[in-house]
Parts: structure tokens; C-alpha cells; sequence
């Protein structure tokens, strides 16, 4: 294992990050405060709690989900695609690395820079609604395995790119809707039948489910299903990324 | 015999496209020398380059680096190699000491800040270590792409158009310290648009063409073998035509008939230089010069491609 190589892509990564503090942290921060005034005061206030929870409190879970989402997609992939663009992929792919080595040192920094993003959104939370988090143990492991899984996605979607266009495609697209409609600000209990049928289908549902579940003991799913759901995902991620490698799809071609 | 450094056998390289970039490559480069790869715009230079350093996949054929081969034992082979693109592709935001130190790392050497400093100051970067490498001069960037190939402290140095865009003087610099490398028993190979490079640097010289391997030679013997001499010769005054007794020297006549120009082979012993001089004496002909110059790599290389 070449963990100096894999700690300096990580190093570097987390490097990039810094210098870009002020856009790293603050975006996420002022996106919550906004989405905390909007739907937690002015329109929470005037609906009532569902499962017992405060809907102020209710939609933390689906804010921290929402913001890990999009920004375990965003490192990730600008992580990869960049060096691709400017071409400095070119020492990454003649260093004495494998393909597993590659993808611990980037998708390591993308999910460590997510999973610091989750916890600032979920104490700038605790300063507008009373938190509580019935089973941390299980809270860390979804923000953990979430933030992992998306930046592996991320990590695929910067390989597939081939511009920033195409970057931007697939959270745009696909990643965001999913997570609007995927129970952030509300049960999926409260649609109509039909509709809960069609949610089943969303693979953010499980995760926001189990994530929620981790804080309230509420859940849309059982938190089985989300536990299996989220593996799954990340079996699929590695698989796709393993495949990626062995063929050397838009990297060594 | 001693192993090569790097040995390339049956190389293929097809692309998707059904383009053939490498074709048939065979090529032994022995330890210690300076082999220079010649040869023009989309030959297939770059591509050769990538595919021993691993950075494309090869469609067939092996290639082994000191006897390891480099997709099976890739970890040894590739740590081996440090390479100098030919663009100057760096992170831009970054410092030049965290930029060649992150190379350093990615090879799996664990941090050695003497050995860093001692490369910056040979190349001339010390003072420029904590500066962004956008700050930098084309120049400067060149040294750090070398800084970065050198960190790790490789047996070979790939150097892909080193003086691109690089001016004599820091061209000159950087001949010094590839000799340099070279005298330390570094195995240098680089490609290069300029000629004058390959034939003041080089021990061996390969040239390719349309992805094949046409011609792998040392430079003397290749000079010698394909360089041929002129005796330019001015004369007193204006012929219109070259004499009948003449023309078995196959002269070449200027457009205004006051130089002749012929071509020999210096390495023959009757190469046809005295006796021209005195059939000119015998048809009148009077020189007021007379000059050789000897034909460049230049001018082979233009020579083989042409023919190729």
C-alpha cells in the first residue's frame, strides 16, 4: 500500500479546501440559516409537528442530508475533473498507484470536508431549534456512509465528465431533485398513497429515513432497509469505480 | 550485458479511433545514456512517452523498466521514472515547494526537506519556494515540472520537449544539469523539436515517423554514416553552365553562376575532392573560396522522414 501517495492526495485535496475557506464553509452555512428561516420560522411555525417533532426540528435532518449530498458530489468530482482539465492527472496516473489508492486519497478528502460541512450545518441548527440525537452512534454512521457513498458519485461523475457542463449535469439534474422529493422537508407518510409508492423508488428516501431515525426514532422506512439501501449504493459505486479503472474509461485512453 | 533500462518490445498502440500511434516500437535504452526520440508533430513521441510511464494503455506488446515489467509490477517500474511533460501542467494555486513535495509523496517516499531544498537550489528555485506557481516565469515553470520529476529521486527521466518555449540561456542552464543528472548515472530520454539539442546532448538518437521506430543509432556512427560534407566553391568569375568534363561530379550551379557546390563522403578515402580540384584547374575554372561544411542532423533527420 503507497500510503504516502494516498496521504498526499488527500493532503492536497484538503490543501484546496482551505484555501478556499471562506467559499468552503460560509456557503453552507448561510444556505441553512436561509432554509431555517424560511421553512423553520416563517412557514414552520405555521405547521404543526409531525411524529411528535417540531417541524423546525423535523427538517435538520433532511437540511444536514441535503447539504452533505450535493457536497460530497461537488469535491468529489471537481476533484478529479480538475486535475484532468489542466492535465496534471498525468503525475496521479504515472505515480506508483492503484486504483484503490487513488480513490482513498480523493473520495478520503472530498467525504472529510462533507462530513466537517454536516456537523457546522448541524450546530448552526442547534442555534435556531432544540437538537436532539437519540442514537449518535448510528447518526455518525449515516453521515459517514452518506458522505462516503456521494463522493464516490461524485468521484464517478468527474471521471465521466468532460466539461464542466456535464459537471454540474447530474446534481443539477438529478441529485437535487431526488433530495428535494426525497422526504427533506417533510414525511413522506403526508402524500397520497400512490405518490408513497413512487418515493419507494427514490434511493434518497432510505437515507434521509434512517438518518432522521437516528435523531427522532422516526422513519419512513424501516432503518434495515436503509441500512441495506446505502450499502448497496456503495457497492455499486466501488463497482462502477473498480470497472473504471480496469478498463481506463476517459483516464487511461 | 548490462540490463536495460528500459526495453520495449512489439509495441502497439491503436486508439478507438482506429488510429495507429505506436507501431511495432521495439527499443532497448541502456543505463546511464542520453537517447534523444526525433521526429515531427504527431509522429508518435508523446504517445511512446505515456505508454512506458503507464499513463495510456498499450494495445499490445511489453515494456520493462531496470527487468520489471510495468503493468505487473507497475509499483517498481513506475517508481523508477520521473517525467517532464511537455506542457506545463501544474496546480497553479500552489506553492512550488508543496507542489514538488506532493510529488515526492505521491511516488511513496516519505518527506525529506534536505533533499527538496537541494533540488530547488540546484534548479534555481530556492528563492521562489513559497511562491504560487502562477507567479512564476514560462521558464521558472519549466524548472519546477523538473523539480517535480526529480523529487523522488528516479533512475529515469523522461524529458518531453524540454526547451519549449524556454530561451538559450535557460536552455544552455538545463543542458548542464541534464548532464549533470546523466554524470549522477541517470538514464535520460527526451524528445525534442530542436535538432541542435539532440546532437549537442544526445549519445544515441532514435527517430520516428508516423508511429514506427525508422531509425535508432548512435549519434557519431550517424553522423558519419548519413552525414555528408560539401566543398562550396566560389568562383572569379560567372560560368553559365558546368563543363562536360565536370559532370560526373554531379556539381550543383548557383543562379548566378559564381558557386559551385559538391557533395562527398568524408569518410572515403577517394572521395573525389582532389581530382575535382584539378579538372577545374584544366577547364579554366578559377576559385576565389573555398569553404566544406558538414551536413547537420538536420539535415539527416529531414532526409530520413522524408524518406520514411
Amino acid at each position: 500500500m503507497n500510503f504516502h501517495g494516498i496521504l498526499s492526495i488527500y493532503k492536497f485535496e484538503m490543501g484546496r479546501t482551505m484555501r478556499t475557506l471562506g467559499q468552503s464553509i460560509a456557503s453552507p452555512v448561510i444556505s441553512t440559516i436561509l432554509y431555517f428561516i424560511v421553512f423553520g420560522s416563517a412557514i414552520g411555525s405555521n405547521i404543526g409537528d409531525i411524529d411528535g417533532v417540531k417541524y423546525g426540528a423535523f427538517i435538520v435532518p433532511g437540511l444536514i442530508m441535503l447539504t452533505v449530498l450535493s457536497q460530497s458530489i461537488a469535491n468529489a468530482s471537481f476533484g478529479i475533473y480538475f486535475p484532468r482539465f489542466t492535465g496534471t492527472i498525468y503525475e496521479i496516473l504515472s505515480a506508483p498507484l492503484s486504483f484503490v489508492e487513488i480513490t482513498i486519497g480523493y473520495v478520503g478528502a472530498a467525504a472529510t470536508k462533507s462530513i466537517i460541512i454536516g456537523i457546522i450545518v448541524l450546530t448552526t441548527a442547534g442555534f435556531f431549534v432544540p437538537l436532539e440525537v437519540q442514537h449518535p452512534i448510528w447518526m455518525a454512521f449515516f453521515l459517514v456512509m452518506t458522505c462516503v457513498t456521494f463522493s464516490l458519485l461524485g468521484f464517478i461523475i468527474g471521471i465521466w465528465a468532460d466539461g464542466f457542463e456535464k459537471l454540474q449535469l447530474i446534481p443539477l439534474l438529478i441529485i437535487t431533485p431526488l433530495t428535494f422529493l426525497g422526504g427533506s422537508f417533510y414525511s413522506i407518510s403526508m402524500l397520497p398513497p400512490f405518490w408513497q409508492s413512487v418515493s419507494l423508488l427514490n434511493p434518497v428516501v432510505y437515507l434521509i429515513s434512517g438518518f432522521r431515525w437516528s435523531f427522532y426514532e422516526s422513519s419512513d422506512v424501516s432503518l434495515a432497509t436503509s441500512v441495506t439501501m446505502i450499502l448497496v449504493f456503495l457497492t455499486l459505486c466501488i463497482g462502477i469505480i473498480a470497472w473504471i479503472f480496469k478498463t481506463g474509461y476517459r483516464l487511461r485512453n | 550485458m548490462t540490463q536495460a533500462a528500459i526495453s520495449v518490445q512489439s509495441l502497439t498502440k491503436t486508439y478507438d479511433s482506429g488510429l495507429i500511434a505506436l507501431d511495432d516500437i521495439n527499443l532497448d535504452i541502456a543505463q546511464g545514456e542520453i537517447f534523444a526520440l526525433l521526429g515531427p508533430n504527431g509522429a508518435g513521441k508523446t504517445t511512446l512517452i505515456s505508454a512506458i510511464c503507464g499513463i495510456i494503455r498499450v494495445s499490445d506488446g511489453t515494456i520493462e523498466i531496470c527487468g520489471h515489467d510495468h503493468t505487473k509490477e507497475y509499483r517498481i517500474a513506475r517508481g523508477k521514472i520521473g517525467l517532464v511533460p511537455q506542457e506545463l501542467t501544474t496546480d497553479a494555486f500552489e506553492t512550488v515547494w508543496n507542489t514538488v513535495s506532493f510529488s515526492r509523496g505521491l511516488f511513496g517516499k516519505p518527506k525529506n526537506p534536505a533533499f527538496i531544498e537541494e533540488i530547488l537550489k540546484d534548479l534555481s528555485l530556492w528563492d521562489k519556494k513559497d511562491e504560487q506557481i502562477r507567479k512564476l516565469s514560462g521558464g521558472m515553470k519549466r524548472r519546477v515540472m523538473i523539480a517535480k520529476a526529480l523529487s523522488h529521486e528516479p533512475e529515469i527521466l523522461f524529458l518531453d520537449e524540454p526547451s519549449a518555449g524556454v530561451d538559450v540561456e535557460l536552455r544552455k542552464s538545463m543542458w548542464r544539469q541534464i548532464r549533470r543528472l546523466r554524470d549522477n548515472g541517470t538514464t535520460i530520454i527526451l524528445t525534442t523539436h530542436y535538432i541542435e539539442e539532440a546532437e549537442e546532448m544526445a549519445d544515441r538518437i532514435g527517430i520516428i515517423n508516423k508511429g514506427k521506430l525508422i531509425l535508432i543509432e548512435e549519434k557519431k556512427t550517424l553522423m558519419k554514416k548519413l552525414g555528408k560534407k560539401e566543398l562550396i566553391l566560389e568562383l572569379y568569375s560567372k560560368i553559365t553552365e558546368i563543363p562536360t568534363a565536370l559532370a560526373d561530379y554531379n556539381l550543383l550551379l548557383s543562379e548566378n553562376g559564381k558557386r559551385l557546390t559538391f557533395t562527398y563522403d568524408p569518410s572515403k578515402k577517394n572521395n573525389g575532392v582532389a581530382e575535382l580540384l584539378d579538372h577545374l584547374k584544366d577547364s579554366g575554372i578559377k576559385c576565389k573560396d573555398i569553404d566544406t561544411r558538414q551536413s547537420s542532423l538536420e539535415d539527416i533527420f529531414v532526409t530520413l522522414v522524408g524518406q520514411s
